[in-house]
């Protein structure tokens, strides 16, 4: 007993410069934030009160509206594609196939670019007067029609493209993880039993790769909120102001618009969405305490 | 052992020279900006040299990428107490704020001393004065309001440089017909709020372009002549490609250079581009203020001086700060920025067609027309601009959707 605590003592102790970090780098800033986003601060922070102005500009301006919308849009579309095919390719991987490992370093090279390379390159892929559209129209088929990129509503979706493009690789590699650790006997069981392969994956497999699904969920949330290089790259939050994301407005109203106060609400704004939506989310998932109290 | 001592007792006696050469020259300034392309960095290394010419030392501190990166960087720099002896800023308001902070010197006895209020037009003078204080040097004009095209795709329709607006959309519907993109628009927010300011200078004029920028009047706005003015810019959205969305200023010059598109409304920075495909101005393409009335938008850079405490440091800044407004340094830097020089007697003569033009027009003071940073915050031009884009990207948005959306947007950001 008395060694046990002893390590315990040594651990709190070295973690203790780690929590220092966290509670004034971390906390500090963003209760600093917080507070900044309160008072009318332009290019250099001030402590000149104003009470929620802020936050009644933020929400009147129509920019920041179609950004929100957009990070949802975005944030469904790209969470919930990159695990469809993240799952399909690390099954089709898992079926012991000849050159996997040249499979996965294809699956995962795009995952090993910037975002800014990636949305440089489909840039031109889907410029109609330079890619694919024009591409096709030179083949022969001149009323071939694929310029999402340039329709107010559809710019998002090629974000989501993009995304995916980059992301599902990650994925993927996790899902292949997760699934190399599945007991064989089970598919042994299953197969004595005649159960075809598709339903041993959605009844059974699915269901117990739920720890790698949270785990592909949350990286991928962490890029849907700070989401900017892909959008600048890609489409510049444009056409005009149609796939702008809030993580590009936070930054031009910071540096190029010297509004430090406008600045600070929207990501005051973005701190309270993680909070109330992901927080308790992953809380309930990781600590809910019939799974502590069970199987393991 | 002999030849060893006489290399040593050679280093040591080098060393000292250096030394004593490094005291002899105290002058020395660590000039902050963020010039680094091609061009720009040539155009830095004039002032550097025109500096360490005139007994000081330039200690270049050039950070890349736009303003909006290497600003909070030296803001962050002055406010923590280690400032530049020079810092770049575009001209305009983004200075107030350190102004009011009176974290920035005034050059009161220097800008007498060299006359700068009679060398400089009136709104620069304005813009780099705060309550009768001058604070900072102007160092260029960046025309803005320029129209840019190629002779031959004129010449191949048979058109003549249009004068007004029916002229211009005449010859854009033969470019049109000929197989020419009539204008090469870059859909990106500022480059459309360019192309917008532009159209209010040459249609609705000097007053209209003052009470919209610098009174922020709100019945400047509703006004037919407004609305005139946004119906041009709509439609020029039919005489465009679909290819204009977040393209880059210099993708929709190259348009204009090969000849691909007609006209393309843009900065005079645009010139380097033409002059970089080895085309001259007059001869290969042409340039307009306007259609229309005839006024030069300028907008520039500045350099603001933070307060020092040594002495020495302040006194390199007064031969830095005379340095920039020297005649000769402000040719040699502008003719490789593609700037007119801010100084309104220099010897202009060595500029190209396109920059007599603007030096031409640029004589009448009542043309000077200053930029819409210089009239209003960043953050209400920038407002602006995105209202500018939504209506560019949206055809089916009215001129009244947008004149009220530009008010809402100007109460918000005032």
């Amino acid at each position: 007993m008395k060694p046990r605590r002893r390590k315990n003592v040594a651990s709190y102790v070295a973690l203790i410069p780690a929590f220092i970090i966290v509670v004034f780098a971390y906390l500090g800033t963003m209760l600093w934030t917080v507070q900044i986003s309160f008072t009318d601060s332009r290019l250099l922070p001030s402590m000149n009160f104003i009470g929620i102005r802020q936050y009644e500009r933020l929400f009147a301006t129509p920019r920041w509206i179609i950004s929100l919308e957009n990070m949802v849009i975005f944030g469904v579309g790209l969470i919930f594609v990159c695990l469809i095919l993240g799952f399909l390719m690390a099954a089709a991987l898992d079926q012991k196939i000849r050159f996997e490992n040249t499979f996965r370093t294809i699956f995962l090279y795009p995952y090993a670019m910037s975002f800014i390379v990636t949305g440089l390159a489909w840039q031109w892929i889907l410029n109609p007067t330079l890619g694919v559209q024009q591409y096709v129209r030179n083949l022969g088929w001149t009323d071939f029609r694929f310029d999402w990129i340039i329709q107010n509503d559809k710019a998002i979706y090629v974000v989501i493209i993009a995304g995916v493009w980059q992301a599902s690789g990650l994925v993927m590699a996790l899902m292949l993880a997760g699934l190399r650790g599945i007991d064989q006997e089970l598919w042994k069981a299953s197969r004595v039993d005649g159960i075809p392969a598709w339903r041993v994956y959605l009844n059974i497999v699915v269901p117990m790769l739920r720890p790698t699904i949270i785990t592909s969920v949350v990286l991928l949330s962490l890029a849907v909120v700070r989401v900017y290089d892909l959008v600048i790259a890609l489409t510049g939050g444009g056409p005009g102001i149609a796939s702008e994301v809030p993580a590009k407005f936070i930054l031009d109203y910071l540096f190029g618009r010297s509004n430090i106060g406008l600045a600070t609400a929207a990501s005051s704004v973005l701190l309270v969405i993680v909070l109330v939506i992901i927080t308790p989310w992953l809380y309930y998932e990781y600590f809910r305490p019939e799974r502590a109290k069970g199987a393991k | 052992m002999k030849r060893v001592t006489r290399v040593l007792l050679g280093a040591v006696a080098m060393v000292g020279l250096a030394v004593g050469v490094a005291q002899a020259d105290p002058q020395k300034a660590e000039v902050f900006h963020w010039w680094t392309s091609g061009g720009e960095a040539a155009a830095v290394k004039e002032f550097a040299k025109a500096f360490n010419a005139a007994g000081g030392e330039w200690v270049d501190t050039a950070i890349g990428g736009s303003g909006a990166t290497a600003r909070p960087i030296g803001i962050n720099r002055i406010i923590g107490g280690d400032p530049p002896a020079a810092m770049q800023f575009n001209t305009g308001k983004q200075i107030d704020e350190l102004v009011a902070q009176g974290l920035i010197r005034n050059l009161d006895d220097i800008a007498e001393k060299e006359g700068w209020k009679a060398a400089l037009p009136p709104a620069f003078y304005d813009a780099v004065t705060r309550d009768g204080h001058v604070i900072a040097v102007p160092i260029n004009n960046h025309g803005q309001n320029w129209v840019w095209y190629s002779k031959p795709a004129l010449e191949k329709v048979g058109a003549a440089e249009p004068t007004t607006w029916d002229e211009f959309f005449a010859v854009g519907d033969k470019l049109k017909a000929a197989g020419i993109i009539p204008v090469a628009v870059g859909g990106q927010p500022w480059q459309l709020n360019l192309m917008l300011n532009a159209i209010l200078l040459s249609e609705g004029g000097k007053d209209l372009y003052l009470k919209v920028y610098k009174d922020l009047d709100p019945e400047a706005v509703k006004s037919p002549e407004f609305k005139k003015v946004a119906e041009i810019f709509g439609k020029i959205r039919d005489y465009s490609d679909p290819g204009n969305p977040n393209r880059d200023w210099n993708v929709a010059t190259g348009m204009v250079i090969t000849g691909k598109a007609g006209f393309q409304f843009m900065g005079d920075w645009a010139k380097g581009e033409f002059v970089l495909a080895d085309q001259v101005a007059g001869k290969d393409f042409g340039c307009i203020l306007g259609p229309g009335q005839k006024n030069f938008i300028m907008g520039g850079d500045v350099f603001i001086f933070p307060k020092l405490k040594d002495e020495a440091g302040t006194k390199a800044q007064d031969l830095l700060a005379t340095t920039f407004m020297s005649k000769d340094a402000q040719v040699a830097f502008n003719a490789k920025k593609g700037s007119v020089p801010v100084r309104l007697d220099v010897d202009n003569s060595k500029l190209d067609a396109c920059a007599q033009i603007g030096v031409q027009v640029l004589q009448d003071p009542d043309k000077q027309i200053p930029a819409a940073d210089i009239l209003a915050s960043a953050d209400v031009v920038q407002s602006l601009t995105d209202v500018v884009a939504e209506y560019w990207a949206n055809p089916s948005m009215t001129a009244d959707a947008f004149v009220e959306k530009w008010n809402t947007a100007v109460e918000q950001a005032k």
